[in-house]
């Protein structure tokens, strides 16, 4: 590893949005023994260190402005994989999408998955990602076995939920703060086809909307709502849900032929001739509030047929994958996400409110998505029993200033209501309003263990600053 | 619609009610190095890049100097840091940047104002120890600064490079040999930069300013024609910087003067005692 000069380093990193930028200094990462390394180095220069694996946050928690980031997509190889018992051991730099590709023709699939297949699993333990089905299997860490980190001390850690377990809560869903993850054992889910049951049927309102979240998740493995975020009145959160269960043992006959990763391929062409990766240029006259409110209205009106389907589990669960660089139609201003978690009882109503401001602020959200999800034993927990809202924003030169303000008078609204936040999103959240959700208790916790594994305060990310600096 | 945003709207970004807004990831704050901040033109430009919202490291030698600036900047609501170095001193430059560089969180523009002018003393006197000085702070503390930056700039694809030359640059003359050099080899130095990283999407931009009321033009004999406040001088680099422009005269009829002089014969130029 070259560490010699560091300025041959220096790269301006983005978020997935393309909304944020910082500069750091950009160290491949190999092997677990580079890591430390690194720990070195930075000690030496005084620098402070994030590991980043493909940098698909929608905020700063992959980003460390004039500090070392780690690119831990070299640390990428799939380590065991036992199709008897489901167990696959992979180095932290693998993505989901060579995770399902390699477990899926076996009759497996990963337990938890994200809308996009291309994140890394040591970014997903980081954030501990959650998938439609939260309400029913938790986050991606309730099924991590066992995982090793490298810590800042040099110390090589084994975690399981029994050993280390302190530890082990913490670091999944801990940003990455208290070490660097290296291999990560995770128990796949059984599968008896390529394909899923689909029931898609259009909801009127919020309330509806929210109630069918509520009635229709027992039933079901996954579920996921669609909002028209533009509509207001007595249309306000209407939308469509998408709900969908895995098939049983012989309701696929050709279960042997879905399960090939030819049958889960997504199209890369539309209507077989136009290359969807050229689709963005095509989408981007659009990606304004007048273009945008009649794609939804279009869509709305599309989902006025409620109908049962079926598609492979790639098509239904890697829906951010669809079109390639479809963040790049919002423009060079790029866009964010915001994703409150709200107990049931008080969503429906701050929610409410939160699109009425954006309406008022003529800051429309450009996509929103409700799910359903419970509460974990996870330090930085974002579950919540009740439903998560996320929604795009478009971000230009002129509407950041508001844009910011608008999300500030979000936070208030949503820790009003006893929300809660995911770090993975949000990026205008504030150290105080991190404080109100997570409680000073679950602070000094984490901030004792991170004393315990960096006691140089190494491992720093912007995100870091600005929530608990 | 909040009255608040209403009045956001109506002012540039961050500079709600004069106060800078508190930096957010949306909101950020841009990044500037100033090399040679503590009075004069230095000063003045990290008045004016504080103005537009940036956060500021000021380096020079004197730091209490430095750290009255940055005093007055931060009871304003803005963010500058001081460092007290000399840019003669090369072997500390690397460290050094790679501190401020982690303390802003990155770097945005770079201003190198550091110069120091030591004439000989008259048209007949020669004197190598000021010429050393000269070149040793104007041409290699330039260079010594500039090329781990533009390393930098020229990996991240982004960025912009200030060097503050001198219309006395442009020829040389009876009266400053050691100064001529240092500033010819500077705006020289900064051409070669601005061909080599303006194709990595960074922006190099050479100021050759005239007269200045500063300290130094006190100690200046003879007539000073056409001399500016510095803080004209900082308002003419930072709209030169936002256009991305590439060399500025300032005063601008300097551009006329130099041209005239650049084009006088030399036959005629060497008969003429300024």
């Amino acid at each position: 590893m070259c560490l010699m000069n560091l300025n041959i380093h220096f790269t301006q990193l983005e978020n997935f949005g393309h909304s944020l930028k910082a500069s750091s200094y950009r160290i491949p990462i190999k092997t677990p023994d580079e890591i430390y390394e690194a720990f070195q180095a930075a000690k030496k220069h005084g620098l402070k260190i994030t590991a980043r694996g493909t940098g698909l946050s929608y905020n700063d928690a992959s980003l460390n402005g004039g500090g070392i980031v780690l690119d831990m997509t070299g640390l990428n190889q799939i380590l065991d994989w036992d199709p008897a018992s489901g167990l696959v051991r992979c180095e932290s730099g693998v993505t989901l999408e060579q995770l399902w590709q390699h477990v899926e023709p076996d009759g497996w699939w990963p337990p938890v998955v994200a809308g996009t297949m291309k994140t890394t699993l040591g970014g997903c333990l980081a954030a501990n990602i959650h998938g439609k089905n939260n309400f029913q299997v938790g986050p991606i860490g309730g099924h991590v076995v066992e995982f090793t980190a490298m810590l800042p001390t040099g110390a090589r850690l084994t975690c399981t939920p029994k050993k280390n377990a302190d530890l082990f809560y913490a670091m999944i869903s801990g940003l990455g703060m208290l070490g660097v993850f290296t291999s990560i054992t995770l128990k796949m889910k059984r599968i008896h086809s390529g394909l899923i049951s689909v029931d898609a049927w259009h909801v009127p309102d919020l309330r509806r909307q929210l109630s069918g979240l509520l009635e229709h998740a027992s039933d079901h493995d996954y579920i996921v709502g669609w909002l028209d975020t533009f509509a207001s009145g007595s249309g306000l959160g209407r939308g469509q849900i998408h709900a969908a269960r895995n098939l049983k043992q012989g309701e696929d006959p050709n279960s042997e032929q879905t399960r090939q990763l030819t049958y889960q391929h997504l199209p890369d062409r539309l209507f077989g001739v136009m290359p969807k990766s050229l689709l963005h240029y095509f989408m981007n006259p659009f990606v304004n509030n007048f273009g945008w409110r009649m794609v939804n209205l279009a869509k709305y009106v599309s989902t006025l047929r409620d109908h049962t389907f079926r598609q492979s589990h790639a098509e239904f669960h890697f829906l951010l994958d669809y079109v390639p660089n479809w963040e790049r139609s919002f423009g060079r201003g790029g866009l964010i996400q915001y994703q409150s978690f709200m107990p049931k009882e008080t969503a429906e109503d701050a929610w409410r409110e939160m699109i009425q401001l954006s309406h008022q602020y003529r800051l429309p959200s450009y996509l929103g998505v409700t799910k359903r999800h419970r509460p974990d034993k996870f330090l930085l927990t974002h579950g919540v029993d009740g439903f998560s809202l996320a929604m795009d924003f478009k971000v230009t030169h002129r509407n950041r200033n508001r844009l910011s303000g608008m999300l500030q008078e979000f936070d208030r609204i949503v820790l009003a209501a006893g929300g809660r936040f995911y770090f993975a999103k949000n990026s205008e959240t504030t150290a105080e309003s991190a404080r109100h959700f997570l409680g000073d208790t679950t602070i000094a916790k984490f901030k004792k263990l991170k004393k315990r594994c960096d006691p140089h305060g190494l491992l720093e990310s912007d995100l870091y600053r600005r929530l608990f600096a | 619609m909040p009255t608040s945003t209403n009045k956001d709207t109506s002012k540039p970004p961050g500079q709600a009610q004069g106060r800078l807004a508190p930096a957010t990831p949306l909101n950020p704050r841009r990044r500037g190095l100033i090399l040679g901040a503590s009075d004069g033109l230095g000063a003045e430009l990290a008045r004016a890049l504080a103005r537009e919202g940036y956060s500021l490291a000021l380096l020079a030698r004197r730091k209490d100097k430095l750290d009255a600036l940055c005093n007055e900047l931060n009871a304003a609501g803005n963010s500058a840091r001081a460092y007290a170095h000399d840019v003669s001193q090369y072997e500390k430059t690397p460290r050094l940047l790679r501190q401020i560089v982690g303390d802003l969180g990155g770097l945005d523009i770079v201003i190198f104002v550091a110069s120091v002018n030591q004439p000989p003393g008259g048209i007949d006197k020669y004197n190598f120890q000021n010429d050393r000085a000269m070149v040793e702070v104007n041409l290699i503390g330039a260079m010594a600064w500039l090329t781990p930056i533009a390393e930098m700039f020229q990996s991240a694809g982004a960025g912009q490079i200030v060097g503050i030359s001198s219309v006395a640059g442009d020829r040389g003359r009876v009266g400053n040999p050691g100064y001529n050099t240092s500033k010819a080899g500077l705006t020289t130095y900064l051409e070669a930069l601005r061909n080599r990283l303006t194709r990595h999407g960074v922006n190099v931009l050479t100021v050759k300013p005239g007269f200045m009321k500063t300290e130094q033009l006190k100690a200046a004999l003879g007539p000073t024609p056409f001399a500016i406040e510095p803080s004209q001088a900082a308002k003419d680099i930072v709209k030169a910087m936002k256009k991305r422009k590439q060399v500025i005269y300032t005063a601008s009829i300097w551009r006329w003067i130099m041209l005239a002089i650049q084009h006088t014969p030399s036959f005629i130029f060497r008969r003429l005692s300024f």
